[in-house]
């Protein structure tokens, strides 16, 4: 009744191609961007800014990147946190040593950096595939931890291997106050969500589709491999460094090497399998996910007011945290995405069952 | 077995899981109800919110376990016993930080603005926490005490207003070793041409020391060896290895957590002799030498503050909040030696509020006004023996430049049961240390854009 497209004909090319074709998504789109520009900024606690909408703003913007290797390409990589710490200390560095330079390109050249980091770590996928690629990125972790604690150059030989940062002057504007930081970032994150949403729409999202589906028939019909696996590790690294820097820069503010270990890594790669492979959408739900669940898990003892110690608090948490990822991948492993096509085919037939 | 067989038999094991965990602490919280009941007064005035960053869990929870028991014991004892600061009650809330650094900045947001003042002092027990707080101190006038760690360069008052690393930072700490083994040669100039290592944990705490060894190996001539070991550092082989083959004349540890174990077991297991091992003052209490057993006789350690031992604040601790029932910890533990740096860190904490109320008076104080009180700490032996503290301080007076108010550290030993306070006392060499700490921290200053604080100024 609600969700039904009668009546809306397309008489141009460009109105059939458009990303939400759908009168109603359009509406429910634009209506929760403004709500995001609009009503979020006055209507949100510092606390909600600064542990919860930051750090998903940013972890999206990240898991959108890990998404078009994983799920649109099909390369498993569980180092993309080498990215984001490449595009940190590049940022800083850039930063630092260059400081005349706008900050917006200054996240551009430090996505770039990071982006060259991808391609040259993604020449393994050219060879080996599945489990053994994950190990061949693994070593992207490990050498992007070394190499920013022990190069002394990345930090400005800082005695204590830490690096901190002053808030930014975008244009006149001091980003320092929560609100300021969170429509930065939520202007950073739309524009990046297009970007990607029209890539993978476009050829190079077919071609990442064709190797990730069966890529000895890509490569049969035409689609270079070195091109598509490259281009995906490339991009994606691209979307890291950014996010890596804004990581540093918007939410942490000074930073340690081990900022950016293992277990963001995994946690980004639980971000798009929970979330849903292969979809924009996905990365959204996953990094929302991620963020919001060990802070509820760490309330919800105090809301029913049962005296639960700290450590009992934490332990509950990974042990609720890893049950739910199990349960996720065993009931639906094509993610929170799935659930939501699922609810949005059902509202195509509300209020009728089938 | 079918799916949703399979899927409600998990669910039920983790009901049945949490269920246990959750009876467990209704039975330790039976015994602690004070916590619930501060939760509910937490809502009312009269009252001063302490925060508590702990770490219960992870590889440093052996070391996080015993100082915030301390902590928290503190602050039941003031309650319990003295009816809170001059009459105004403290509440307390621990966060779990892991010592991870989001995880201790989102127990920062959260905690930050609770109470009727907000939080009064965060101490969060982590270098690296302390570096991302205190960029958020600037603008939100929360004081942070660092009571022997945090920032090397936080002593200058001038550009970190709000950090107070009472008693001594890790420079002191690597000048009072240098002393010390320098003292064992009978005299530092006989430090030419020896071999000291330094093996470190991989992140800032551990890289604090590097920048005053290297000053005083430039000075006396020795040659320093940097062993850095990754958290959580239990892989220490390769190290030791390199110690064997190198065979340093000192081996200094700047470890925490389950490296110190570690770095013992594997000292015993190359052969290293631990009467040439000395610790930093996070590195020598008893989880880091009672898992290695009998090999960890000779192994020595800088105290801090407070050595092991019982005095008269355990007596009233043990009076007033363990025979209630209210007890944080078990009782056998009282009197380790980071259960007393806990203690004493909560009791500088409950100081400054003290001495702030003096000038703003008998209620819930705010931030600013207990960084008033923390830049005019004058602790001496008087008021030590009037807290009970009799040989578990040493005297602190900070002022507005000073923000550590005090230098001092001695040595003690372990004779495989118990520590051995030796009659050395040090005192850091602040000719050495103001001008490293200045530089360091004009750095800091350029860096973030900072004004420099004008003490003569403020002081009127």
């Amino acid at each position: 009744m609600l969700y039904r497209e009668n009546g809306q004909f397309k008489s141009t090319y460009a109105a059939d191609l458009q990303m939400l074709p759908i009168l109603q998504d359009r509406l429910f789109m634009f209506g929760l961007i403004a709500f995001a520009f609009l009503v979020v900024p006055f209507a949100a606690s510092d606390y909600l800014f600064l542990s919860i909408l930051i750090p998903f703003l940013i972890l999206t913007v990240a898991a959108i990147g890990l998404n078009l290797l994983v799920g649109y390409c099909g390369q498993i990589s569980i180092g993309h946190a080498a990215f984001m710490a490449v595009g940190a200390y590049a940022a800083y560095n850039l930063w630092l040593r260059v400081p005349w330079m706008n900050f917006l390109v200054v996240l551009v050249l430090a996505g770039f950096c990071a982006a060259a980091a991808g391609m040259i770590f993604g020449i393994p996928s050219l060879r080996i595939k599945g489990l053994y690629l994950a190990v061949a990125t693994l070593a992207a972790q490990f050498f992007s931890d070394w190499v920013f604690a022990r190069v002394k150059w990345f930090t400005d030989y800082a005695h204590s291997g830490s690096v901190s940062t002053a808030p930014i002057d975008l244009f006149g504007w001091t980003i320092d106050t929560p609100t300021d930081k969170y429509l930065f970032l939520l202007a950073v994150l739309i524009v990046f969500t297009i970007l990607a949403k029209n890539l993978t729409r476009g050829h190079l999202g077919r071609a990442w589709m064709a190797t990730r589906d069966m890529d000895v028939a890509a490569e049969v019909i035409g689609i270079r491999p070195v091109y598509a696996k490259l281009t995906a590790f490339a991009i994606s690294a691209f979307y890291c460094g950014v996010a890596g820097a804004l990581w540093g820069f918007m939410y942490l503010g000074a930073w340690e090497p081990l900022a950016f270990n293992l277990t963001l890594s995994l946690n980004l790669l639980f971000m798009i399998i929970i979330g849903g492979m292969g979809s924009i959408l996905g990365s959204y739900f996953g990094a929302a996910f991620i963020v919001a669940l060990p802070i509820i898990l760490n309330q919800v003892p105090q809301w029913f007011g049962i005296p639960i110690s700290t450590a009992t608090a934490s332990h509950l948490e990974f042990m609720i945290f890893g049950a739910l990822i199990v349960l996720f991948l065993i009931l639906e492993p094509h993610g929170i995405a799935r659930l939501w096509a699922v609810g949005k085919e059902k509202l195509r037939l509300w209020p009728f069952p089938h | 077995m079918n799916l949703k067989l399979k899927a409600g038999l998990a669910c039920v094991a983790l009901a049945l899981a949490s269920a246990g965990a959750v009876a467990q602490d209704k039975a330790a919280a039976k015994k602690a109800p004070a916590k619930a009941a501060a939760k509910a007064e937490a809502k009312g005035s009269g009252e001063q919110f302490f925060p508590v960053l702990v770490y219960r869990t992870g590889p440093y929870a052996p070391n996080g376990v015993p100082f915030a028991n301390g902590y928290v014991d503190y602050l039941k004892l003031v309650n319990a016993r003295d009816g809170g600061i001059n009459g105004v009650k403290i509440t307390f809330e621990e966060c779990e930080t892991g010592y991870a650094t989001d995880r201790g900045v989102e127990c920062y947001e959260r905690l930050k603005g609770k109470g009727p003042t907000g939080a009064t002092v965060f101490q969060p027990l982590s270098t690296g926490i302390t570096f991302a707080l205190t960029d958020k101190s600037f603008s939100d006038h929360i004081p942070l005490i660092t009571a022997g760690y945090g920032r090397a360069d936080s002593v200058d008052g001038t550009v970190f207003g709000w950090n107070f690393p009472l008693g001594g930072t890790y420079w002191d700490a690597a000048d009072m070793l240098v002393q010390h083994v320098g003292k064992k040669e009978g005299g530092v100039d006989k430090l030419k041409g020896k071999k000291i290592a330094l093996v470190y944990h991989d992140s800032p705490y551990g890289k604090e020391p590097i920048a005053l060894l290297q000053e005083r190996a430039k000075m006396h001539g020795y040659q320093l060896l940097l062993l850095p070991v990754t958290h959580p550092g239990v892989e220490q082989k390769a190290t030791w290895l390199q110690i064997r083959q190198n065979r340093p004349d000192y081996v200094f540890l700047w470890g925490w957590g389950v490296m110190n174990s570690t770095s013992v077991k594997e000292a015993i297991a190359t052969g290293y002799p631990r009467e040439k091992m000395y610790g930093v003052w996070w590195s020598g209490a008893e989880p880091d030498v009672l898992p290695a057993g009998e090999g960890a006789k000779g192994y020595n350690a800088l105290v801090f503050l407070a050595p092991a031992g019982q005095g008269a604040v355990h007596k009233d601790i043990i009076r007033h909040v363990y025979d209630k029932g209210q007890g944080t910890g078990k009782k056998e533990d009282i009197g380790e030696v980071l259960y007393n740096r806990g203690l004493v860190s909560a009791m500088m904490g409950v100081e400054a509020v003290k001495r702030a109320q003096i000038r703003y008076g008998r209620k819930p104080l705010k931030g600013e006004q207990v960084r008033w009180g923390l830049e005019n700490l004058a602790i001496d032996e008087g008021a030590i023996k009037r807290l009970g503290l009799n040989g578990f301080m040493t005297p602190i007076s900070t002022s507005c430049v000073e923000h550590a108010g005090g230098h001092r550290g001695g040595i003690h030993i372990w004779d495989g049961k118990k520590w051995n306070v030796q009659k050395d006392v040090y005192e850091a060499d602040q000719s050495i240390l103001k001008p490293m700490i200045r530089a360091s921290a004009q750095k800091y200053a350029q860096e973030k854009k900072l004004t420099i604080r004008d003490c003569a100024k403020e002081s009127q």
